[in-house]
């Protein structure tokens, strides 16, 4: 008889040795901020004041909230371009519900009801009729913000019932805004289920061999239906806080956002060919963005520069450990 | 007969010819041959953009930056027949192709040396190009009355009864048909999207292809850069700002893959046709611009749908080709 080797142990996950948590892609995000953070309040003395800070705040928590959905959707090897239209579409809806007299728990109701069917339509495109996310949502995203354009044309909605401005301008506790506290709860929850779940396990398993993945019994299509009406009810959610913010729906409501939303999902180190990232990272990435255009608003530099300095920001990240790797004789 | 039908092109037509013959039920001028001759040149800009971004897509990378390309040299040529109005278009036309070289290679680099993902990398230049074009104009705006008569006047003088706007796009139409028909490189851009393994593996250098095809959207992009400009007369940060997408969108709605290696001149151009006879048939027959967006919305679904229909036999694309001639 011969000898059966016993079983190796396989570890449920793998040590992981100090210096890759040195070198890893969240403390690169770490010294960005720090850096960006020291720089800002150097350049400009209004920058270290508890209501700047809580200012510069709502520069990403609008974005960031979509952003984890986003990062999910994207670890699963698909995309969503179409999520500012739906903030766009579900805006429309709730101005139509104020016409018709609707109160302040109506509204919130029928922003999220209207990101989620969004989403699911999204999904159901994708799944059931196995089509690209990135073509299918170039569609919808003309078909959302159409349906906005049709309905309001170059006309706004107004009016908003005072208890509904609370959800964009309230502060829970001294300069800490409902957005925010909405903008923790909601990374904790989305680090819960990406990192700790199965649930997580599979997004990441879809993301790196779907074939693979359908094989050893995940319900891919279920997974990335799920993923594309979580996108949708963030976005439905966002669309509340921005509506609620700024107390008027124009059709043009959070145009380019879409864009900056990724950017801050790739830049939180999440690979855009699917199969890695983290919510640490998204974070980061979504701090990073909102320090950059505060600090730069507060030196006076207009908002199309500094679309410039989040685009090179964008690249060189990206870049600097490629070049990193060459320079060190990897390949 | 039936080989012809398979043809997406030839569906693609048909519906086109269709939604022609609808309109003019509503308005029977349209169909007349002085006003679709207006359609072809009010899309020229679109299916010069779109045939750029094809051979993109053909090598499964994606240009997002095409827009703010066209947007900063369009700047550039503006300003420079602002300040010195005694440069001859023809020179101001090769300025612009070289700018938008230039922007293109920038795109082509990081993602042959670096290999960054084409849609990272021109996420990024998208916002960076557009930014660059306000530092460069300083927010000003260049209007038509600072732009010189022959600036404005080259595209809009008749040559053989047709602008030559139009003429521009029929030779870039031409061209682009010898370039994916004729030659190697065309082969290869194939190839590539179909399987960029194999394509190694015959000897193809798919990253210096992929350089090659972003260096020519580039320039596509500087070309419409001058003709937007000198069609709109208006210079602006704001001048195609999202247009991107609309051209993506001529792709896909005349059939090209975005997952590479399927498509064709034709289907380009009958896809920026078909949405350049919807934004004119529109206000022909009273329906409200604002409908606009949403219908080219629903095309687009629709023709990834029936896309995808045919996609189901997917590669040796070439060689099915080759056994039937």
């Amino acid at each position: 008889m011969t000898d059966i080797p016993a079983p190796r142990h396989i570890p449920d996950r793998l040590d992981k040795p100090l210096s890759s948590a040195i070198f890893s892609w969240e403390a690169l995000l770490v010294v960005v901020a720090v850096a960006i953070f020291a720089i800002n309040s150097f350049a400009s003395p209004y920058f270290l004041d508890p209501y700047s800070l809580s200012d510069l705040t709502f520069n990403f928590t609008e974005k960031g909230l979509i952003a984890f959905a986003m990062a999910l959707l994207i670890i699963s090897g698909e995309i969503d371009l179409s999520v500012a239209a739906i903030i766009a579409l579900a805006s429309t809806m709730m101005g139509m519900a104020v016409q018709a007299g609707a109160g302040t728990p109506v509204l919130v109701l029928i922003g999220i009801v209207v990101g989620l069917g969004c989403g699911a339509f999204n999904g159901l495109l994708v799944t059931r009729l196995g089509l690209p996310s990135i073509v299918v949502t170039i569609g919808t995203m003309s078909l959302f913000r159409g349906i906005a354009f049709i309905i309001l044309g170059d006309q706004a909605y107004k009016g908003y019932p005072e208890s509904f401005a609370f959800f964009g301008q309230g502060y829970v506790w001294w300069v800490v805004s409902f957005e925010l506290v909405l903008f923790l709860i909601a990374a904790v929850v989305y680090w819960f289920l990406l990192h700790r779940t199965s649930f997580g396990r599979r997004v990441f398993a879809i993301g790196n061999n779907p074939v693979a993945a359908q094989f050893s019994g995940v319900r891919v299509g279920r997974i990335k239906f799920i993923l594309f009406c979580l996108t949708g009810l963030m976005s439905g959610i966002a669309s509340v806080l921005i509506t609620s913010r700024l107390g008027s729906t124009r059709p043009s409501i959070a145009q380019g956002y879409e864009l900056e939303v990724i950017t801050m999902v790739v830049l939180g180190g999440v690979s855009i060919l699917g199969g890695a990232g983290s919510i640490v990272g998204v974070v980061l990435a979504a701090f990073i963005m909102g320090l950059v255009t505060f600090g730069l608003g507060l030196l006076n530099v207009p908002g199309i520069v500094m679309s410039i300095f989040i685009g090179l920001l964008l690249i060189i990240v990206i870049a600097l450990p490629i070049v990193w790797r060459r320079l060190r004789g990897g390949r | 007969m039936k080989a012809f039908l398979k043809y997406r092109e030839v569906w693609l037509a048909a519906a086109i010819i269709v939604l022609i013959g609808l309109i003019s039920t509503r308005f029977p001028a349209f169909a007349d041959p002085g006003n679709l001759r207006q359609v072809f040149n009010d899309t020229s800009i679109l299916m010069i953009l779109a045939l750029g971004q094809m051979v993109v897509i053909l090598t499964r990378s994606i240009d997002l930056s095409m827009a703010s390309n066209l947007c900063f040299t369009g700047m550039v040529v503006a300003m420079l027949n602002a300040a010195h109005p005694a440069i001859p278009i023809p020179l101001l036309i090769v300025i612009a192709l070289v700018v938008g070289l230039v922007l293109g290679a920038i795109n082509g680099l990081l993602v042959w040396r670096l290999n960054i993902p084409s849609i990272v990398v021109t996420l990024g230049t998208l916002t960076i190009y557009r930014g660059a074009t306000f530092v460069l104009s300083g927010g000003a705006w260049v209007n038509a009355d600072k732009m010189s008569p022959d600036f404005i006047g080259f595209q809009r003088a008749a040559f053989l009864g047709i602008p030559v706007l139009s003429w521009i796009a029929i030779l870039v139409i031409a061209l682009f048909f010898v370039l994916m028909t004729r030659t190697a490189l065309g082969r290869s851009i194939y190839a590539i999207g179909v399987n960029p393994t194999a394509s190694v593996y015959t000897g193809i250098d798919v990253g210096r292809t992929k350089f090659i095809v972003f260096c020519i959207s580039g320039m596509i992009g500087g070309l419409a850069g001058y003709l937007w400009i000198s069609r709109y007369v208006i210079a602006s940060v704001e001048v195609a700002n999202g247009y991107e997408l609309n051209i993506i969108a001529a792709c896909v709605i005349g059939g090209i893959s975005i997952a590479g290696g399927i498509g064709s001149v034709g289907g380009a151009v009958l896809g920026a046709l078909f949405l350049g006879i919807i934004s004119n048939a529109l206000p022909v027959i009273n329906i409200s611009p604002f409908w606009q967006m949403a219908i080219s919305g629903s095309a687009i679904i629709l023709a990834v749908v029936l896309n995808a229909r045919g996609e189901r036999q997917q590669g040796r694309i070439i060689l099915r080709k080759v056994e039937a001639a």
